[in-house]
Parts: structure tokens; sequence; C-alpha cells
């Protein structure tokens, strides 16, 4: 049975692989857009601060976004495929906790980091879990375990807080790899072509935008729909445990109240990098982007004495400004054509 | 058949908390005792009037995470107003806030109405955005107890019938739900969109019109509770009521509102309230740690959740006359 | 039997029953004239006309496509004309919202029947426009008797407090027309009102019509089943390609006639000739059951062969082929597949095993609007087009290329989104999908709904090409004509189970249709 090739039927008209040139794509981006911002954030910055453009200023300043966007990464992917978990920065509230126990009970780094990534794990797969085989919707459910996790972290610490981490510990949140490149910032680069090769060029990622786009066409289509879903809850916990020992390393310290808000500001990243909400669109260069432009708002607002939470104002405009705009755009666009 | 499993699960709350309540008296009888109950209750009015708000939202397929922002600026909005003007009446500080709750709820809306934004979106950015914006007219600065008028935090707290004002707002607020929702073209419109958009067009519902006025509705509930707050807790800063909004949301949900709109009901977010209030409330008198609240919150929601979905998963076509008939 | 009557290119001019009193002189009650619509890229619409009479029935008859969902948009305020004029009783109105078209009369009683399944009955028949208080409150009890009154005036016993969602399709769709009477309408679009109605129901919509007819109701109807046309219909109106392309009394034209006029060219179907070479069994299901869908569905396949699913919608059919595709999963009942038993727990094993599936729904489940058109058709086989799990994007390209050919696609590049394309194009594009698998089993189900005549066609031609290459080929459909011109063999489906099964000679219309009505001799 031959069923056709190109040389046995030629009665078809030849379709053009693409539209547009690569360059006509990037033109037209998203990303594009991003980078003008980044790059004219960055340059405002160095105008309005002269500590601005000081290596190790610059260096501090990647702390402020390492974390969150090792988390975005996964949500990304996981807002792409039309999910979302709000619960990652409860994740990393259980998880540093844990960890903390575990350092009264004993245990030295590479026990520690086991834990980390153990407990992000374990509670991924149980939002996953109640997601796919429950079929309870993301949002509720992740909403939930946000209480339930930090919960449990109450429960734990109460008012008190874990303190006392191996030497060696210290190593992931405040260590240099060389000069003024932090481990952090080694470990966010790392993971940032990781995801991106994870969405971009296997059939992984493929399933993720076939699901975001219709998880019935998908499913019909052979994609093994709650399967992939549970992955991505898994990898969303996994990067939380990864995300909870860089910042208990660099805080030094477990207070039930870590990374409190996170969420948010997780979620935000992702959407600024031009992820669908909606899912079924998105890519990790935005994500890496938008991570980058928040950073260093966040340390430029700093340098001028900016309070933290004028800057939240900030990101709560940015957020809405960048999904609206375009919409304002179009809406004008037809008024005009009609 | 779903009305008569709403309504049972209005009754399995009902009976839980009963159960719950009763399960608390058999070893701390002091707990059941009516002074008491007027005390859990009035500790949940907020809650219960936020939660009523929610659900309008969530029944046309929004969600509202700005209310705790929202109450937290209101609050300080009229309490710097009553250090400025001590003299102003409280019936103008209930109009003023009511307004300026209404105004925020009214960005949501138009927001999500007018622009389609995503209403998580939406509330995320404003949430953040509201909470901010009490820092800027507040410059972090407290207002405390001393600073406001007699009037201005007595109102709350009065009296009346044996039960603070602050009680009967609540009361007042879920009686005209109650009418709202089962008795007006606006209340059947919030379960027509949220059951059935595409439908509700067809007959003739504004969809958007519909989501921005729950929005409203809700803003303004946030804006009335966010005076009583601070009058009542006589304290207002940043902060106050940081991460309500979930709670709100967590009272709607064990109260059996779909989170995918279009089915809910007065009793369920009234008893869903009552749910996390009396939990909250007999934590310390059982003896349990305060901190326990979050995770049992967070457990009840899941738990929720899950009897939703399973009782109300959609079934197959039935197509086969004896299954027709043995269902 | 004017249901029969329906197969294939019939001469004569129906028979009509009972008196019909068509007074040509009287005017309409509403006009439209020059009404024209676009969306961005299609013109729906270019200068159509209009004219519906009181105490008539108008039949607006087109094809897929042809403007007959645009302009019910239009006359019910969903849409608003580009240009045209709609006038009432000579009056020129517009509806801004649909509350307008209601208020001035008009209102309509959908395909789909567009109510709220958590609202009660009388909610849904009167939600915008609720009886009130003399306090501005909705009055339930008037509410309720008012329902309760519609409902007995159109024969039907219905509890007005009982929620929607514990009704079936036919008594939803009586709450609709419910609602539509609950306006004081003058003017009732019906939209394909007895499509998933079973033969009872469908007589009692018409006796419904008849009476709204004698009420001096001017009521627009829409269908696609010629039978119902000629015999409930006084006037028609035929849109082509978003044009009027006629209008008259019905009796004074020919089913044929009509239908030509409805496609614009000669009605009888051509199919591709085929000899059928049968060659080995590759597939046989035996006693397949689920729940409440089905039951005991048995039967074999050979290569080469094509098997026809027919029976009235809501037979079974869809859901049968889904538990095969391993959608659903059958409660009992095994499949093998060559000579190994096969265990298909979900789509990923039915394509390894070989079956693969083209859903009805195509919007839906079958193309992943939002993705390009290229990976789309490597969707289902990116095992075969990546290496390590890494994608080559050329081996994609290649592949969508290779097949799209050869389905004669048109579009403008491999990269451009699906949703983007016709609908005869996405169609296209599922298929390429599922050949590029290298299926044994293909099923399709209505493979040629919804999609225009020049590609319905095209995949008749593909899948008669398909069969004589040796595969497998499974077609369900509701079309008689389709049914007839492919097959070899055809399933009768009905109720959810397998009524009869014919082949060669006894494969005629009139067999088919007893079957899936379960009408028996004695009925006649």
């Amino acid at each position: 049975m031959s069923l056709a090739t190109s040389e046995t039927s030629a009665t078809g008209r030849q379709i053009p692989d693409r539209l547009k040139s690569a360059m006509q794509r990037f033109l037209g981006s998203w990303e594009l857009l991003l980078l003008v911002v980044a790059v004219a954030v960055f340059t405002i910055n160095s105008f309005a601060s002269p500590y601005f453009l000081d290596p190790w200023n610059l260096s501090d300043a990647t702390f402020n976004f390492t974390e969150k966007a090792m988390i975005a990464f996964a949500m990304a992917l996981l807002i792409i495929s039309g999910e979302i978990d709000l619960s990652v920065a409860s994740i990393i509230a259980i998880a540093s906790t844990a960890m903390g126990f575990a350092v009264q009970m004993g245990a030295d780094t590479p026990v520690l980091v086991l834990i980390g990534l153990g407990v992000g794990l374990a509670c991924g797969a149980f939002n996953g879990v109640l997601v796919t085989r429950l079929g309870l919707p993301s949002i509720v459910v992740t909403i939930g375990t946000m209480s339930l996790f930090r919960g449990l972290s109450y429960i734990v610490l109460g008012d008190k807080a874990y303190t006392g981490y191996p030497p060696g510990f210290a190593f992931f949140g405040q260590g240099y790899v060389w000069w003024v490149i932090s481990f952090e910032f080694v470990l966010f680069a790392f993971l940032a072509i990781v995801f991106a090769v994870l969405l971009h060029r296997t059939t992984f990622g493929r399933a993720v935008y076939s699901i975001g786009n219709n998880p019935v066409g998908a499913l019909f289509s052979g994609i093994r729909v709650p399967r992939v879903k549970f992955a991505l809850f898994l990898l969303t916990g996994l990067m939380s445990g990864v995300a909870a020992i860089c910042l208990t390393s660099r805080l030094g310290a477990t207070r039930p109240s870590i990374a409190f808000g996170w969420e948010l500001e997780v979620v935000t990243m992702v959407v600024l990098g031009g992820v669908s909400i909606l899912g079924g669109a998105g890519s990790i260069p935005g994500v890496v982007i938008a991570a980058f432009i928040m950073g260093m708002v966040t340390f430029g607002f700093g340098l001028l004495n900016v309070p933290g939470i004028v800057m939240s104002i900030f990101i709560g405009l940015l957020l809405i400004a960048v999904i609206a705009l375009p919409r304002i755009a179009r809406q004008v666009m037809a008024r005009r054509k009609a | 058949m779903s009305g008569s499993i709403l309504k049972s699960r209005e009754a399995i709350l009902g009976g839980a908390i009963i159960v719950l309540v009763i399960a608390i008296a058999a070893r701390f009888p002091a707990f059941v005792e009516p002074s008491n109950l007027a005390n859990v209750f009035n500790d949940t009015a907020p809650l219960i009037i936020l939660a009523l708000g929610q659900m309008a939202v969530i029944l046309t397929r929004c969600i509202d995470l700005s209310v705790a922002a929202n109450l937290a600026l209101t609050g300080m909005a009229v309490a710097m107003l009553n250090t400025m003007l001590p003299g102003l009446p409280v019936p103008v500080i209930l109009a003023i806030a009511l307004t300026l709750g209404a105004v925020m709820g009214l960005v949501n809306g138009l927001l999500v109405w007018k622009l389609d934004i995503p209403p998580i979106v939406v509330t995320l950015g404003t949430m953040t955005i509201y909470r901010g914006i009490i820092f800027l007219i507040s410059g972090g600065e407290w207002i405390n107890a001393h600073e406001m008028s007699d009037a201005f935090k007595a109102f709350p707290r009065e009296v009346v019938f044996g039960l603070p004002v602050l009680s009967w707002i609540a009361i007042l607020v879920v009686a005209c739900f109650a009418l709202l929702i089962s008795r007006t073209p606006l209340g059947r419109a919030f379960f027509a969109v949220g059951g059935n958009p595409h439908a509700a067009v067809y007959t003739g519902i504004n969809v958007g019109l519909t989501q921005c006025a729950a929005y409203v509705i809700s803003g303004a509930l946030a804006g009335l509770t966010g005076y009583l707050w601070v009058a009542r807790y006589a304290v207002a800063y940043v902060d106050i009521a940081g991460g309500f909004e979930l709670e709100v949301v967590a009272a709607c949900v064990i109260g059996g509102i779909s989170i995918a709109g279009g089915i809910g009901s007065v009793g369920g977010a009234l008893l869903g309230a009552l749910f996390l209030g009396i939990v909250k409330n007999a934590l310390p008198v059982i003896n349990i740690s305060p901190f326990w609240q979050l995770a049992i919150s967070g457990s009840a929601i899941i738990i929720a959740v899950a009897f939703n979905v399973t009782s109300s998963r959609p079934k197959g076509r039935v197509i086969l006359k004896k299954a027709e008939h043995a269902t | 039997m004017a249901m029969l009557a329906n197969t294939q290119g019939i001469d004569d001019v129906h028979p009509k029953p009972g008196e019909r009193n068509v007074d040509e002189t009287a005017l309409p009650v509403m006009t439209l004239t020059g009404i024209s619509k676009s969306f961005p890229g299609v013109k729906a619409l270019s200068g159509v006309s209009l004219q519906l009479h009181p105490g008539e029935v108008t039949a607006l008859v087109g094809e897929n496509g042809a403007g007959k969902s645009t302009i019910v948009k239009i006359l019910t305020g969903i849409y608003q004309p580009d240009e045209g004029e709609i006038a009432i009783a000579g009056h020129s109105v517009n509806f801004p919202t649909a509350q307008d078209a209601g208020a001035a009369g008009v209102t309509a009683i959908h395909q789909e029947t567009v109510l709220f399944d958590d609202l009660s009955v009388a909610e849904n028949i009167f939600i915008g426009h609720a009886p009130r208080t003399k306090f501005g409150l909705i009055d339930r009890k008037e509410m309720v008797a008012k329902a309760r009154a519609l409902l007995e005036r159109i024969g039907a016993q219905i509890d007005p407090h009982v929620t929607l969602r514990e009704l079936g399709i036919a008594n939803k769709h009586l709450v609709a027309i419910a609602r539509a009477l609950s306006i004081d309408a003058k003017i009732v679009i019906m939209d394909e009102p007895t499509a998933s109605l079973s033969h009872k129901e469908i007589e009692e919509t018409y006796a419904l019509v008849e009476r709204l007819k004698a009420e001096g109701k001017a009521i627009l109807f829409i269908s696609h089943k010629f039978d119902e046309i000629f015999r409930i219909a006084d006037r028609y109106t035929v849109f082509r390609d978003g044009e009027m392309v006629g209008a008259g009394l019905i009796s004074e034209i020919s089913e044929r006639d009509l239908v030509t006029m409805m496609v614009g060219r000669s009605v009888d179907q051509v199919f591709p000739k085929r000899t059928p070479q049968l060659g080995k069994e590759v597939l046989k299901v035996v006693g397949y059951s689920h729940p409440t869908e089905f039951e005991d569905i048995g039967f074999s396949l050979r290569e080469g062969e094509i098997l026809g699913f027919y029976g009235l919608v809501g037979a079974g059919r869809s859901e049968f082929m889904q538990a095969l595709f391993g959608v659903t999963r059958p409660s009992k009942g095994a499949i093998r597949i060559d000579d190994r038993i096969a265990v298909i727990r979900d789509p990923n094993e039915a394509i390894r095993q070989g079956i693969v599936y083209v859903p009805e729904d195509r919007g839906k489940q079958g193309a992943v609007k939002g993705l390009p058109i290229f990976q789309n058709v490597s969707l289902p086989s990116l095992g075969e087009t990546s290496r390590n799990g890494f994608l080559r994007l050329a081996e994609e390209f290649r592949l969508a290329r290779d097949y799209t050919r050869r389905l004669d696609l048109r579009a403008a590049a491999l990269d451009q989104d699906i949703g983007e394309l016709s609908g005869g194009n996405q169609q296209k594009v599922v298929i390429a999908k599922w050949l590029a698998t290298k299926p044994r089993v293909i099923i399709l189900d209505e493979p040629t709904k919804g999609i225009d005549i020049g590609s319905k066609a095209a995949v008749h031609e593909f899948m008669a090409e398909l069969a004589a290459e040796g595969l497998a080929v499974i077609m369900v459909s509701s079309e008689i004509p389709e049914i007839l011109g492919m097959s070899d063999r055809v399933i009768v489906m009905r109720e959810g189970r397998i009524a009869a099964e014919f082949e060669g000679a006894d494969l005629t219309p009139e067999h088919l249709v007893r079957a899936a009505a379960g009408i028996t001799e004695t009925d006649i």
C-alpha cells in the first residue's frame, strides 16, 4: 500500500511552506517589542542613576528576577497548555520548611537539595492528580493548595523561623561562579535554554501548544492530554522546589511567609512575556526578556529610593497595559476601517 | 436534578456546619452560647458581604481578586477623610465608601467588558494597583484609633436589637441579595450569562454589561466593608485584609458556586462564609493554634470543588431505551 | 410517502396535503430589501431580499454557507446589516439588539436550543421579559402561570418549575417554542427545527406550525429536508453564495428545480464509479456495548471496503465510532485488528493500531485551530517526523506538502493557521493528517457535512481512491444519496443498536429509511 508521496500525485498545486521570512516574523513579534522596552528601561536607568551601570550592582539586580523566572519558565508552559498554578509560592514555603526541618534533623547540603526538589515534585504531583485525574479546574485547585501548602508551613513553624543552614548550602543563593556572575544567574540562563528547547524544539512542546489551542482536538489527534498536563504540573512543582532551594539559601532562613505573593509576580512575568492567559501562544524568549524588564525596573526604582509597593503599581499597570494596548489598537483600527 | 443537587449540597454544608458546632459544643459548651454565636456571626460579617459580591461576579464566569485591595483602599480613604473632616456624618461616609468601591469595581468591569481582557488578569493587576495607591495616599503611615472620630468608630459596633450594626448590615445585604438574585432581571441575567453566554446574547442580554454590573456590585460591597472594617478595628494601614480575597473566593467555592459560572445560590455563599468563620473562631476555643486555619480552609476548598465537580459532571447522551428508564 | 421521496432527484411535484389558500396578492408583513453583510474576508450576504406573509410559511432554502444563518442573525438583532432595509408592515425598522427584534415582534427558534440548563422552564421562557410586580420585581407566580398556559397551548406536558437540564432534547425544543410564543410575535423564524427530533416529535412540530399559521403568524422556515419543505411551506426563497436566486410559490415548483436553483447546477450527484476489490478482513468488532450510548455492536470490515453507517441523528453512530477510536471506553466487547486482539484505551492507541477518525465536529475535534496547517498534519505523526523527541521541521513540512498536495488543498502557505481556511479545506487538512499516519481503517463521520459542493465531490473521489488502495473505510452519514453512492455495504443503527444491514440489491432508500425509523411493513 503506497499512500501518496510527492512522486505519485502531481494533481495538487504547490503551496509554499511559509508566507513570511524568519526576519519578517521577528519584526512583527511581541519579543521584539519587549526587547525595545528592555533597551529603553536599561537606557533610562543608566541615565537616572550613576550607580546603575556598576557591574556588582547589576549582578545584585539579577537576584530580583532569577528565582521567579525559573518558576515562570515552567508556568509559561503550563499557561500555554491552558492551565495555571497559583500555588507556586506556597510550594516554595512548604519546600523551604521541609528543608529547614531537615536541617534541625542534621541533614547536610545534598540531602537538603533532594528534599527541596522532592517536596516540589510531590506538591506538583498533588496538583496534577487533582486536575488531571479528578478533572477539577486548575485555578480553584491551586487556590486551594496555595492555602494548604502555606498553611502546612504555618502549622509547622507558626511565628518561628528555621535558620542554621549548613555553610555549603549558601552557595546556591549566594555563590558566584566567576567574577560578578552568580550561580543563580548561571542556573537561570541554563534553565532558560533548557525550557526554550523543550517548548520550541521538542514534540513535548508541540503537544503543549496543541493542547492549549484545542484540548479536544489534541486528544483526537492522539496527544495524551492528561499525561502532558500532569507532567507540566510536576515540572512547575519541581521548578518551585529549585526556586525554594535558591531563595532559602539566599535568605539563610525559612519563615512561613517566605515568597509571599510571588505567584502573582510569576504570572505577571509570564503574561508580560507574551504568553496568552487563555493558552495556546507564547514563547520562552519572551518570558526571559520580561524577567529582565521586571528585574531592571525593580532595581531602577530601588536606586531611586522608590518603595517596593509603588513598584507593584507599575507592575500592575504594566500587566493590564500590555494586554490592553494591542486590543485598543485593534479596536481603533477596526473603527477606522468601518 | 441540578436544582435538587444544589439544594442537597446546601443541606450537606448546613449539616456539616451543625455537626461542627455540636462537636465543638460537646467539649466547650460556651461556644454555643447565643452571645458567642452572635460574636462569631459579627466576626464573619465582612466575609459574608464580600462573598455575596464575589458570587455575583463568579456567576457571570468572572472572578474578582481585587476585593481585598479595594476594601483596604476605601478603608484608608474614608479614614483619612475622617481625620481631615471629623464632623462628616456617618451616612455621608457610607455613601462615599460605597461610591468609591463601586468606581473601583467599575474599572474592573470596564476593562473586562470593553477591552475583553481576561478577568483574572484584570483583577490581578488592579489588586496590586489599588494596594499601591493606598501607599501613595497614606505615605505608608498608619491611621490609629485616636485619629478617628468617635462617631466614625462607633457606627459598626452600635448594638441594635441585640446585634451590632455590622451584623445587621450583613443581614441586610443577604436579604437584598436574595431579592436581587431571584426576583430581578439583573439577578437572573447573572445566571444566564454564566450558564450560557451564547444563548444570553440571543435573549437580548448584554453579556459584557451584565459582567460589568456584577463587578460594580462586588466593588461597592468591598467599599462598604472597607469602612466597616477600618471603623471596627479602629486602624487603617496598607496591608489590612491582605490575602482576604482568597478567603472570599474560598467561601464561594465551599458554598457550591461553580467557578465555571451559572450555578450558585445566596444560601450557599452565606453557608460557605459561615463555615470558614466558625472554623476560624473555633480554633482558639478548642486549643488549636490559629496557624491551622490556612491549611484547613485550603483543604475545604479542595474538598468542596471536588464535590462540586463530581456531582455535576455532565453525563453522555442517553440513547439506549433501557438506560433511559434506568436513570 | 413524502418522507421517502427525498432520496434521489424525483421529478414530480408533490401532492399538497389539504387545501392551500395562498393569497398571492396578500401584502407581506415583513420585507427585506437589498440586505448586505460582510465579515473580514467574506461577503456573507449581498443585496438579498426576502418577504414574509402573515399566515404563511416561507421556506428559506440554501446550502451551508449560503447566508441563511446570517440573515437569521440580522432578523433577530444579533448582527446589523451593512446596507439594506428591513420593513415591518411598511415601516422601516432596525434592530440594534436582540431585545429590539423581540419588541418588534420577531422571534426565533434556533437550530440548537439556545437555552439555559440551570434555570427553570418558566424562567427560560420569560428571561428578558418576565412579568413584573408593581415594585419592579419579577412576578414569579404570574410567570409560572403564563408559562403553564403557553406550554398547554402547544400541547407540551412540562412542569414550568423543573430545571431545564432535566428535560430531554424534544422537550427542550418545546420550551424554546414556548419562549418564542411568549413574545407576542408576528414573525416566527424556525431554524432547522426538526434537525434532531424523532419521527413522532417531527409530526408534532408540523402540527404546531399549522397552528401558528392559523394564528396568522408569518413563519420563516429553514430546512434542509425537502419532503418537509414541500409538506408545510407555502412559499420559498432560495439563497446561494450570499445572494437571493429565486422565490415563489411552492405549488409552482418541483423539488428538482428547487434543488437545481439551490446548488446552481444539476443535482444528480455524481459519485465516483468504483469496483470494490475486497481484501482480507482488517477489523472485527464483537459485542461492543456502552452503558447508555450503544449496545451489542458487531461487524467485520475488509480491506478496500467502504462500510456505510446510516441512521437518524442521535442513533448512537458517532458515539460508537468514538468508542472505537478510544475517546470513550466500552463496557463490553472486543475488537480484532488483522489477527490481533486489540485493546484501545485512548485515541493514541487507536492511531498506533491503525484506526483513525475524522470527526463530525471539525471545529472542535478535528482541526486544532491556532496551529498552522503543517503542524496540524504532523500532530499524530510527530513520532515519525522527530528524532529522539526533537522536532525536525523540514520533515514536518515534507509530510505536510506531500499529503496536502494529494488532497488538492487550497491555502496561502503551509504555516497559515488552519482556522483561516474554509470548512472544506480544513476537512482536507484533517484527512491529510490521518493519511500521514498510514492507517489501516479510516472512519469518516459525516465527512461532507457543511462543506461546499466542490470539496464534497473531492472528498468522495478521494474516499474511492483510498479504498482502491486497500484502506478499509467506515463512513457515517445521514445523507442517503451519499450513503447509497459510496458504500459497498450499509449498517443502519437505531437507538444505539444495529437495526439492519444491507448490501447489493437490498440497498434501497426505502429499506434504509424504514430501518432507521423503526417502521415495519405493517405500519405503512
